[in-house]
């Protein structure tokens, strides 16, 4: 099978994306006193880290951060082929009453983000949460999901993928878009 | 694709290494659920299992249940006192009379060896082998490996001491296996009379001092005396089974070793173990038994995958 990708966003465009969302966050946010930021495994962490070190140094303080795994919240669990492979969630705080910020790379049905909310529930009630979305394609949620601060939208046909490389896994920071 | 290479969990002996570190990586994340306030996680919303227990069990059955429960499975309880098995019913027939009632997944104790392998082969459902008579113990197995690599980071190259009635133990059988999958030594000790005369043969050391033992070893399992399997008397009496096997303090303290202290149970204290030493904080007894809930929780979400 043969895979054709073209790139939708290079690695300068990425960055100014990212400094543009780290600059609605503190907007909203301010000084980040009762804010927490928390990265979906397993993509969505490069994304949360990168966003929590551009964040700590525009505001100069420390940013409470985890990392949540949905792997056994998902609704699609046994009707896929391939098994799911868990990962470690760490959330060593409390999120009662602040305000949770999930963090993903791509919003494609929100699934994800659905499981993503029953998991966060499960740690306590936070007073607000808030997405951030670095790429959000359109009209394929299946859900009443969207994002709060979206990087990109773009449009994909079935049978597309859109792919994050993040600098620490491939060369350098890009957006793709995969097709068969 | 199944994330396991079996379909059922019978016994140790047919997993493959790559299966028992898949256990082991998801059961890390397992415990970590268990630790958190609401422990509950929605993966077997839709699954019915039946524990099915034609011997009795406190530790394994209440285990599985809350493994069950903390993964949302809907539960039935069986047990053959006050069933129709004292009415002459056969295996079959009694487990396809439940699983006529959709159930998806079967974890049975039986106290002949093979009877989970025999229904695994005539119905649908997944099976799981709570204990099989002297056979297996998958489970077991599991969560004592999974102890000894929580403690020591490892089992590759560490040193284990079987210590007890391994002649009527499914959980040292099924501790041979696992623990030789990974990369352990593996010593049996106890009385001549209750070490099965070919063990040697599975490439485990064999010793009848249980000092000598203790030296060897990094981690002691030991194991409880089966009272109620013993028809015929195997040494004299419990306290000269005591004096020569059981392990206490003074014991301990002479070997000089930090050895880790395992137990299956239930401990007959006084008896192979003495509160001093099952208590102390060489003991992972405790440990073990909440690891049993994560790794009971990965093998069915696994399995039910």
């Amino acid at each position: 099978m043969n895979t054709e990708r073209r790139l939708i966003v290079p690695a300068a465009q990425l960055q100014i994306i990212l400094e543009r969302l780290c600059e609605e966050l503190v907007e909203q946010h301010g000084t980040f006193e009762n804010t927490v930021l928390i990265g979906l495994q397993p993509r969505g962490t490069f994304l949360a880290n990168r966003l929590h070190q551009i964040l700590e140094k525009r505001i100069q303080a420390p940013i409470t951060a985890g990392v949540l795994d949905v792997t056994f919240y998902r609704d699609d669990f046994r009707r896929r082929d391939e098994p799911l492979i868990p990962s470690a969630t760490h959330i060593d705080f409390n999120i009662e009453g602040k305000k949770v910020i999930l963090v993903d790379d791509v919003l494609f049905t929100g699934r994800t983000i659905r499981a993503g909310l029953d998991a966060l529930l499960d740690f306590g009630r936070p007073e607000r949460v808030e997405l951030v979305i670095l790429v959000e394609r359109l009209y394929t949620q299946e859900f009443p999901i969207q994002p709060d601060y979206c990087g990109r939208r773009v449009n994909t046909l079935d049978g597309e993928k859109v792919v994050v490389s993040w600098k620490e896994t491939a060369k350098e920071d890009n957006i793709w878009i995969f097709s068969n | 694709m199944s994330a396991l290479s079996t379909k059922h969990l019978i016994s140790i002996k047919e997993l493959s290494i790559a299966d028992i570190e898949t256990i082991f990586n998801t059961a890390d994340n397992f415990k970590e659920i268990i630790n958190r306030p609401i422990k509950k996680v929605p993966s077997l919303r839709d699954i019915t299992i039946a524990n099915i227990f034609f011997e009795n069990s406190t530790r394994t059955r209440l285990s599985f249940e809350l493994a069950e429960k903390r993964l949302s499975a809907d539960v039935i309880n069986f047990s053959a006192s006050g069933s129709s098995v004292s009415k002459g019913e056969t295996l079959i027939d009694t487990v396809k009379n439940i699983l006529a009632m959709k159930v998806d997944m079967v974890v049975m104790r039986h106290a002949n060896a093979g009877a989970c392998e025999f229904l695994s082969r005539n119905i649908d459902a997944k099976v799981i082998n709570a204990g099989d008579g002297a056979h297996e113990h998958p489970t077991q197995a599991l969560l004592d490996a999974f102890s000894i690599r929580e403690k020591h980071g490892k089992v590759a190259g560490l040193k284990v001491a079987i210590i007890g009635d391994i002649l009527h133990s499914r959980v040292a059988l099924s501790n041979i296996f696992c623990l030789q999958k990974l990369g352990a030594e593996v010593m049996v000790c106890g009385p001549i009379t209750l070490l099965p005369k070919f063990i040697g043969e599975l490439g485990v050391r064999v010793s009848y001092n249980v000092r000598e033992a203790l030296e060897w070893c990094d981690v002691a399992n030991v194991l409880r005396i089966q009272m109620e399997r013993q028809a015929i008397r195997y040494f004299p009496s419990l306290r000269e089974y005591s004096l020569h096997f059981g392990i206490n303090r003074k014991l301990l303290d002479e070997v000089g070793r930090d050895i880790t202290i395992m137990h299956p149970g239930p401990i007959n204290r006084g008896v192979e173990l003495n509160s001093d030493v099952a208590d102390s904080s060489q003991s992972i007894i405790l440990n073990q038994v909440e690891n049993g809930v994560a790794i009971r929780m990965a093998a069915l979400y696994l399995l039910a995958n």
